[in-house]
């Protein structure tokens, strides 16, 4: 019944409208219906989402759902939306993230409430268009207007040193996405289109590709982000609010992956190869010294936000390990392995790292600290929460049936594949990954009461118990039974494997 | 059938759930309620299968619950394996898990975290039960990790305690070091098989016997043995052993009951299991069963000797269980796998009703554990002490106590062993016996007899434990005195394993064992006619010698070698070495990364340091824009001549 609505459009859209319309109860007294509207909208945008699954056709790689509408004649840009078995779970997960974070700044955000809401609506619709374009330049426009209301969330609603804090991260993202906007114009005089399809079949010699591919990489580094363009991550998260620090883990590095394997890995083919060596290196940087360099954070937002730029590197390892793969064993079979297993990663470091960002925010409305020395065993005065915070924390150690454990196993068994050693580092996040995490938890959460604070604190309320358990019941949901999501991605990875194996020379 | 599989292992799961998060609603008797009923419908479903598979002698189960993804043409699966090795291991795991969930309503009487302790232990006997009735290495793997967390959270379980939560956090830690290892051996296994189920895998194994994989450049390595050493390491961390196996004593932080299941009788065994499991692997590889074996001649020893200098009654036990894994450890390296098993079987039994009835001291004692304070308890509670009692004869391997026969066949199969590193395993191993008998008996000797030395108000309120206590003491005695005459000879000569277990026959030393047994009789007489036997009554007459008859001897012993003792006492220095190394170095490590790599270079010198630059030169270049007219003007006229002079020379 729902086949002949224009499904995309009305999922980018009704957020937006909705986030239009939440300002217009942007009056102190007028708080709750702005935050009931909002409610409304998100949770609209989510049902509407769900038939992009239920309807989904996962035996085919075809972009499905697509629209297309002229847009800019004169330079053949066009409104053309659609989705494949990558993007779809992405906006899924997109419209799902933003539901939580309504609910989770229900009554928490008192300044300008309808404002608030509205940017996260908006930033829902506008990352739903990234994740749905075909067209370089539509996916441009959304990709830097997303940047806005981001900015707004950190800089209005911050931290003490959000100031620093945002223009970093603004200059950082736009200064990539720069370079991005120059290799789609280039791309655009090759190919006379600006369809991003088209550019997948563009032939180009090593040399274009290898511009191409630096000019991406440039503008997707700094969002995934990758070592050494990470540190702005950590700054962003410490002064944003509980809400912009889970769309930016759960959603806004995500769009940054989401560009290798939408653009850099079929249109540049030769050039990933080339220059894979690269890419494995930053990612297992990422893997290693990032969790190092979180074990010895003081700030939990911090220490979360390193291990999410760690957690990340699995996502640019198992797409840019395919070439070893190939080189090693003569196959491609285990390269499939090694993608599926970083587009899992993508889900489940959404839930996961998002969910960690909310158990922070939970002590940070009551304790107003994020210094893991001033906590000390919280789970005496607040048993419910800590059973969220250990279980969630298990979740970021990889633990079996969660969702974290399948995309990182995915990740290893195919780098073993690769190369020994490449498994052997990235491996290693077991025992880093535990240690950063349960070191912190067994600060803050085990342990006698420390202090007045500490024993003061109050447990969980309704509100808060209903996005923790939301975010447990997909972490393990998804970790004891990944089979639906492999189903959606399969077809649409396999065929992009072939693309990425096919030389462009 | 399938259903009973499948109810084996839910039953204990919704016991947990229910316990877990209806704890309140339905109080602590419903807790227990539901948690006891839980593990008791799977021991008696366990009893079923192994009349099913064993006695009836039924064919295998194998098939898939449920497929977990399908991804790259590769089927992950949830499955179960039913074999003989399966059933024997349910029949252990839910047995040991019932007792310890009686024994529980009474050791946990007056905790508040009543409920929230029989959740976790029924979710642990269902981790437990989905490791070993796994049909393929990522449910193991599964089983392997949730066992572990599990152990973190009880080890944790009181978690006001600073040692208890440094303890979780350790052993969580130090396994995940295994778990390293294990995956990397199941990755190699996917690369090689494009499987991960057993039986495919069992399968092709043989052919790939010759294949070698390049791990350092120039290097040409055995796959097999590869692959064996990896999942090994898995093995040493989750069954404790050298130099994996720091975590075990520090576990004991933990309340008794979980010491007994988790720390003594099951989850440590999962190692020797899954070695056991994959005894077509290691079949392949002697060089990989020569590392298993050596690895658990040293823990055997090394680890045994630790236990004379330990006061802590729980501590002596954890250390007997190090040493004890080591012996099930050297018989998997001797490929006596039955045997391995076997001392499972039989270790599970004495050692969980030791580490209870040092629980039922414990409460006498108002849970103060230090032996030099105890004595006589034997006067105040007699079911205690002969139950401890049999458990220490039934370790320490006097006939016809089932450890006799188990760690007997261990030491022959080792004797019998050609493998590298035989001789000096069976050498470990035989001295092993008399430092087993000196330790139990120490304590054995400290806790029921000597005079006694609790202070007054202790001594007031000694009493036997109540019957929820006993009882549990009483069951694990039995099969503690007759589980090894009962099983020796099926389990070790007669094939009760079936094809579970597959021996090469050119290791196969059981069968050159059997062949000088006709039955149990034969089995004692060889028996105490060998060094072993004698050696273990020389450990009980020194240890009564030393502490009862000569008390002030060992204080005499001690201060004579004393860097022996303290060599001991600082259990050769592991701890201090991984503190400073491991975990010291880490944060070191991650410090200097943070100052000096982050802070300091990518935000100091190249992201504020490009800001710094792009401001002093915007504040240079401000000082050309001076405001005054003749400045600009006076700077276009020299633009204007330059652009003159420069369009007249390129004038042709």
């Amino acid at each position: 019944m729902f086949s002949d609505l224009p499904l995309l459009s009305l999922v980018i859209w009704t957020p937006i409208i909705g986030g239009v319309l939440v300002l217009f109860f942007s009056k102190d007294d007028q708080a709750n219906s702005a935050r009931w509207i909002s409610l409304a909208f998100s949770v609209l945008t989510f049902v509407l989402a769900i038939p992009l699954y239920t309807m989904f056709d996962t035996t085919t790689h075809q972009m499905q759902f697509a629209e297309m509408v002229p847009w800019i004649s004169t330079f053949d840009v066009n409104y053309h939306l659609g989705v494949d078995g990558i993007s779809m779970p992405l906006i899924l997960l997109t419209a799902f993230t933003t539901v939580i974070v309504v609910i989770a700044g229900w009554e928490i955000i008192q300044y300008k409430t309808a404002q608030y809401m509205a940017a996260f609506l908006i930033m829902n619709g506008l990352m739903i268009g990234v994740f749905s374009s075909l067209d370089a330049i539509l996916f441009y426009v959304y990709w830097e207007a997303m940047l806005i209301p981001m900015f707004l969330i950190i800089g209005v609603w911050g931290g003490p040193n959000r100031i620093y804090a945002t223009i970093k991260f603004f200059l950082y993202t736009f200064l990539g996405s720069v370079f991005m906007l120059v290799a789609l114009i280039y791309m655009y005089t090759q190919s006379g289109s600006f369809e991003i399809l088209d550019f997948h079949g563009l032939r180009l010699s090593l040399n274009e590709q290898i511009l191409i591919f630096i000019a991406f990489l440039l503008a997707f580094a700094v969002k995934v982000p990758m070592f050494p363009v990470h540190t702005w991550l950590p700054d962003a998260h410490v002064e944003a609010p509980t809400g912009g620090s889970v769309i930016l883990a759960a959603i806004m590095l995500k769009l940054g992956t989401y560009g290798f394997v939408r653009f850099s890995l079929p249109i540049t083919p030769d050039a990933s190869n080339s220059l894979d060596w690269l890419m494995i290196a930053l990612s297992l940087i990422a893997v290693v010294y990032i969790a190092f360099v979180a074990l010895v954070q003081q700030d939990m937002k911090k220490l979360i936000a390193y291990s999410s730029i760690s957690h990340m590197g699995f996502v640019t390892l198992g797409f840019f390990i395919v070439y070893t793969i190939i080189e090693n064993t003569g196959t491609t079979q285990g390269v499939a392995l090694g993608i599926n297993g970083a587009l899992v990663q993508m889900i489940s470091h959404g839930f996961v790292s998002g969910a960690l960002f909310l158990c922070v925010g939970v002590m940070y409305d009551r304790m107003h600290s994020r210094q893991i020395s001033d906590y000390g065993g919280v789970v005496n005065t607040m048993p419910i929460f800590a059973s969220f915070m250990v279980f969630f924390a298990m979740a970021n150690a990889g633990l079996p049936g969660t969702s974290a454990f399948v995309g990182e196993f995915m990740v290893i068994l195919s780098s073993f594949k690769a190369n020994f050693w490449i498994a052997f580092a990235a491996a290693t996040t077991l025992i880093f990954g535990a240690a950063y995490t349960l070191w912190m938890v067994k600060r803050v959460v085990f342990g006698d009461v420390v202090n007045e604070n500490v024993k003061k604190l109050t447990d969980v309320n309704n509100r808060e118990f209903l996005f923790l358990a939301l975010l447990a019941v997909a972490v393990l949901g998804l970790g004891l039974w990944p089979a639906p999501l492999l189903d959606v991605m399969n077809a649409t990875v396999d065929h992009l494997v072939i693309q990425i194996t096919q030389s462009k020379i | 059938m399938e259903n009973v599989y499948l109810a084996i292992v839910l039953a204990p799961l919704i016991g947990a759930i229910v316990a877990g998060f209806f704890g309140k609603t339905i109080g602590r008797a419903g807790a227990h309620w539901v948690a006891n009923i839980g593990v008791a419908i799977s021991f008696v479903l366990s009893l079923v299968v192994f009349k099913h598979i064993i006695i009836d002698g039924a064919a295998p189960f194998d098939g898939t619950v449920y497929t977990w993804m399908v991804t790259d043409g590769i089927r992950f699966q949830v499955g179960f394996l039913i074999d003989e090795l399966t059933a024997v291991m349910l029949l252990v795991v839910t047995f040991v898990s019932f007792m310890v969930h009686i024994y529980t309503i009474g050791y946990m009487q007056d905790d508040d975290g009543y409920q929230r302790f029989f959740s976790y232990i029924s979710l642990f006997t269902f981790s437990m039960l989905m490791l070993v009735m796994s049909n393929n290495f990522l449910q193991l793997f599964f089983g392997w990790e949730a066992v572990g967390l599990v152990s973190y959270l009880l080890i944790g379980f009181w978690y006001k305690k600073e040692s208890a939560i440094y303890a979780n956090l350790k052993a969580f830690l130090v396994n995940r070091v295994g778990d390293f290892g294990f995956l990397l051996g199941i990755a190699a296994v996917l690369m090689y098989f494009n499987t991960l189920d057993y039986a495919e895998v069992f399968q092709a194994a043989p052919a790939m016997a010759n294949l070698t994989i390049e791990v350092l450049p120039g290097t040409q390595w055995s796959l097999m043995t590869v692959i064996c050493i990896l999942l090994f390491i898995g093995a040493m961390g989750k069954s404790a052993q050298m130099p994996l196996h720091v975590w075990l004593p520090d576990s004991m932080e933990g309340p008794t009951p979980i010491s007994a299941l988790i720390h003594a009788a099951t989850m440590v065994t999962a190692g020797i299991f899954m070695v056991a499991r994959m005894s077509p692997l290691y079949e392949l590889s002697e060089t990989a069963l020569s590392v298993v074996l050596i690895i658990g001649a040293l823990t055997a020893f090394l680890m045994g000797l630790l236990g004379i200098v330990q006061n802590d009654i729980k501590r002596v036990v954890a250390y007997s269980t190090l040493s004890q894994l080591g012996y099930m450890t050297v018989a998997l390296g001797a490929s006596a796998y039955a045997a391995g098993i076997f001392h499972l079987l039989t270790h599970a039994a004495f050692k969980a009703l030791l580490f209870l009835a040092a629980g039922s001291v414990i409460i006498a004692m108002h849970h103060e554990q230090d032996i030099r304070k105890m004595g006589n308890m034997k006067k105040y509670m007699p079911v205690t002490w002969i139950c401890m009692l049999i458990g220490s004869v039934a370790l320490i391997g006097v006939p016809p106590f089932a450890g006799f026969f188990s760690k007997d066949a261990i030491i022959s199969a080792v004797h019998h062993s050609h493998i590298w590193g035989a001789g000096f395993a069976y050498i470990m191993v035989v001295l092993g016996v008399f430092i087993t008998a000196f330790y139990s008996f120490r304590m054995y000797f400290l806790v029921f007899h000597t005079q006694e030395r609790m202070d007054e108000h202790t001594k007031e309120h000694l009493r036997e434990s109540p019957k929820v206590v006993t009882v549990p003491l009483i069951l694990l005695a039995i099969p503690s005195v007759l589980a090894g005459m009962f099983f020796v000879m099926p389990m070790l000569f007669e094939g009760l394993f079936g094809n579970a277990i597959h021996v090469a026959p050119e290791h196969n030393v059981l069968g050159e064992i059997g062949e000088h047994y006709t039955g149990v009789m034969s089995y004692i007489a060889h028996g105490v006619l060998e060094l072993p036997f004698w050696l273990a009554l020389a450990g009980v007459g020194s240890a009564w010698y030393l502490y009862v008859k000569r008390p002030e001897l060992p204080e005499m012993f001690k201060n004579k070698m004393l860097w022996l003792y303290n060599l001991l006492v600082r259990k050769y220095g592991f701890d201090e070495f991984n503190d400073f190394f491991f975990a010291g170095g880490a944060r070191g490590i991650g410090k200097s990364f943070w100052n000096i790599g982050d802070v300091k270079l990518i935000d100091g010198l190249l992201v504020n340091g490009t800001a710094r630059t792009v401001g002093w030169l915007a504040s240079k270049f401000r000082h050309i824009q001076t405001g005054y007219l003749y400045h600009y003007a006076f700077a276009m006229i020299i633009g204007l001549v330059g652009l003159v002079l420069l369009f007249v020379n390129q004038a042709p």
